[in-house]
């Protein structure tokens, strides 16, 4: 990075910061803090959900799957619109009938105050985490990729975001995202025009797709049955239906957004438009990931990604066979730049069987410089456990960082940070609102005015924020980043939307019933997570399911009420 | 705050008197909310169609 893109980077972080924070200033009341003005357009909603789920592990780590695994993470947001509309029609209209300030008031009113504090709770335990991994994510990145001190990389750009959110509530959260948004747009249609300009002369986007394609990167549709498959089209759209059902209809993070809107019209066309662009999206970038693997096929891409790790080591004790083992990539990777160069040309002269040779000869020299790369990375593995696991989080930087022009540099780091803010921004809001809706109004200080608690909102998300940047400095995380985020929240979302699920549809079932059925079924999942090795996104539905299952038994037990049932 | 949310200035309810899946969408062509969610059904029935032939043409 040099000077112009520090100038980008810092002007665009700093500027949407401040201008947030103008604009919001000024006393509000609470309704207004919380939820916004009630005046949002639908457009600005959208945008907002979007920035909302889009952290920056979205724009950093996808396209590193995309490079490594190709296109199939997809199948994880094919739940999305089917639960979005699910969402529209029923949650919704419920939660703006009711007027709640959160989603876990709705089962207060439905069943019990300690069905709500279970629900509040469990949210509070999972996005805390969640908090903590969206700012950690690119600050481990970023810092090893540029020096800079992972300690302060967190506190300075968690202060910032904690600094905006606590001054400006949710209307600087919703404005500031609006202009993240646009960022990350920008920035990430600049990447992919550069990248199709870098690829070589003659190798057009069809040839790019047929190269990716060869190497299986393009296998977006999995129709396979296995249950330890981590992404088929059935674990996408059951499992992820019940994941996005959970996080869009009952995190308040996402719950806040919506419910600013200023009619039930504006909140659903919001939610729509996600039904839409979201799988558009992720497509495109899982696509920018795929074609930076075909950029490399050309180029020679480093062994390892996370080039500080792979130097440091390098320079120690296990340098001898980390180098040998780089030379065997290398020659391997020439010989298969050789076969796709005469691939390609059998390709175009329309000679099949030729081709056909090529490719083969350049998928086993793949075979053989992916077996370079992972006797790479069990060398480091046992070198410095957890640390350098995973480099598929720096592919993307690395690819910035090496062929994109200076200032668009600053721009692509700075698409990071605003992804980070904008969705941190939104959790923080939500922890600090749920924290003073759900406990500390309706249990510790039950007579407090409306004043007070724009106070106590404000302390309790600083706090959060606090928790958060804490979260971050003692992190330590082996999974690929956004496929961590997913697991935390596939560990705790089904047992929520068991609740919710209830609450709508289950009119029998009362709170006592539901509230020991939420407990059960959460400590079900724990230890099904310890012992299974099942795909993540069945824990949305197995969750949920036993949610529903046990409190219905319970209810059984207990005896239904033969009065009639409770409406919310 | 010591009012009941559903009391305070601003209560949704009248809207929810009237919101329902018949109000109208203010779109072009789509009247009825159903009528949205049948649009963005076919709209997601389209991508995952042209992801599955992504996937047999180029595999």
């Amino acid at each position: 990075m040099n000077t112009l893109d520090y100038v980008v980077l810092l002007g665009v972080m700093l500027g949407i910061a401040a201008y947030g924070m103008w604009r919001t200033r000024g006393g509000r009341d609470l309704r207004t803090y919380l939820h916004g003005a009630s005046d949002t357009h639908w457009l600005t909603i959208g945008l907002s959900v979007m920035a909302t789920q889009a952290s920056a592990i979205t724009f950093l780590s996808t396209p590193g799957q995309g490079y490594e695994s190709g296109l199939g993470f997809v199948q994880n947001y094919f739940g999305a619109p089917l639960a979005l509309i699910v969402i529209s029609a029923i949650f919704l209209p419920l939660y703006r009938r009711l007027n709640v300030y959160t989603a876990y008031e709705f089962l207060g009113r439905r069943f019990d105050q300690k069905t709500r504090l279970v629900g509040a709770a469990l949210f509070l335990v999972q996005r805390g985490i969640g908090a903590g991994i969206t700012i950690y994510a690119p600050a481990i990145v970023l810092s090893t990729v540029f020096g800079w001190r992972l300690d302060l990389t967190i506190v300075c750009s968690g202060l910032l975001v904690v600094a905006y959110t606590v001054s400006g509530g949710s209307p600087a959260v919703n404005l500031t995202q609006k202009y993240q948004i646009g960022v990350i747009f920008v920035g990430m249609i600049a990447a992919f025009f550069v990248l199709l300009a870098k690829l070589p002369a003659g190798l057009g986007f069809g040839d790019a797709l047929a190269v990716a394609g060869g190497f299986h990167k393009l296998e977006a549709v999995d129709f396979s049955l296995n249950p330890d498959k981590r992404y088929t089209i059935w674990t996408g759209v059951f499992g992820g239906m019940f994941l996005a059902l959970s996080y869009f209809g009952t995190d308040q993070s996402q719950v806040q957004r919506y419910l600013t809107g200023s009619s039930l019209r504006e909140s659903r066309l919001g939610l729509m438009f996600n039904a839409v662009f979201k799988i558009p999206m992720q497509f495109f970038i899982l696509l920018l990931g795929a074609l930076v693997f075909v950029f490399y096929q050309f180029e020679r891409p480093p062994v390892f990604f996370n080039q500080s790790a792979w130097h440091a080591q390098a320079a120690g004790a296990n340098g001898d066979k980390l180098r040998a083992l780089e030379a065997d990539f290398n020659a391997a990777q020439a010989e298969k730049q050789k076969h796709l160069s005469a691939w390609l040309a059998a390709r175009h002269a329309g000679d099949t069987s030729a081709a056909d040779a090529e490719r083969a000869a350049a998928l086993a020299a793949h075979t053989r410089s992916e077996a370079a790369r992972e006797a790479t990375k069990t060398v480091l593995r046992t070198a410095t456990p957890a640390t350098t696991a995973n480099d598929s989080d720096y592919v993307f930087i690395t690819f910035i960082l090496s062929y994109l022009p200076h200032g668009l540099i600053g721009l692509l780091v700075a698409v990071f940070f605003a992804a980070t803010f904008s969705s941190k921004a939104a959790e923080l809001n939500a922890l600090g609102t749920t924290t003073t809706v759900d406990l500390y109004r309706h249990v510790i200080k039950r007579d407090a005015t409306d004043a007070h608690c724009v106070a106590a909102s404000k302390w309790f998300t600083a706090l959060w924020g606090f928790v958060a940047i804490g979260f971050a400095l003692f992190a330590n995380l082996a999974e690929n980043l956004i496929q961590a985020t997913n697991i935390v929240g596939s560990v705790f979302y089904g047992v929520v939307l068991g609740l919710f699920l209830v609450a709508f549809f289950f009119k029998r079932i009362g709170g006592t019933a539901v509230f020991w059925s939420a407990l059960a079924s959460q400590a079900l999942v724990f230890i099904l997570y310890a012992t299974l090795s099942i795909s993540y996104l069945w824990y949305n539905v197995i969750g949920c399911v036993a949610c529903i299952f046990f409190g219905f038994a319970i209810q059984l037990a207990l005896g239904f009420d033969r009065s009639p049932p409770a409406t919310a | 705050m010591k009012s009941e949310p559903a009391n305070a200035p601003g209560d949704r309810s009248t809207e929810a008197a009237g919101a329902n899946e018949t109000d109208p969408t203010g779109l072009p062509g789509v009247r009825t909310w159903r009528g949205v969610y049948v649009v963005v059904l076919g709209v997601f029935v389209l991508w995952v169609a042209l992801l599955a032939w992504l996937t047999a043409h180029y595999s």
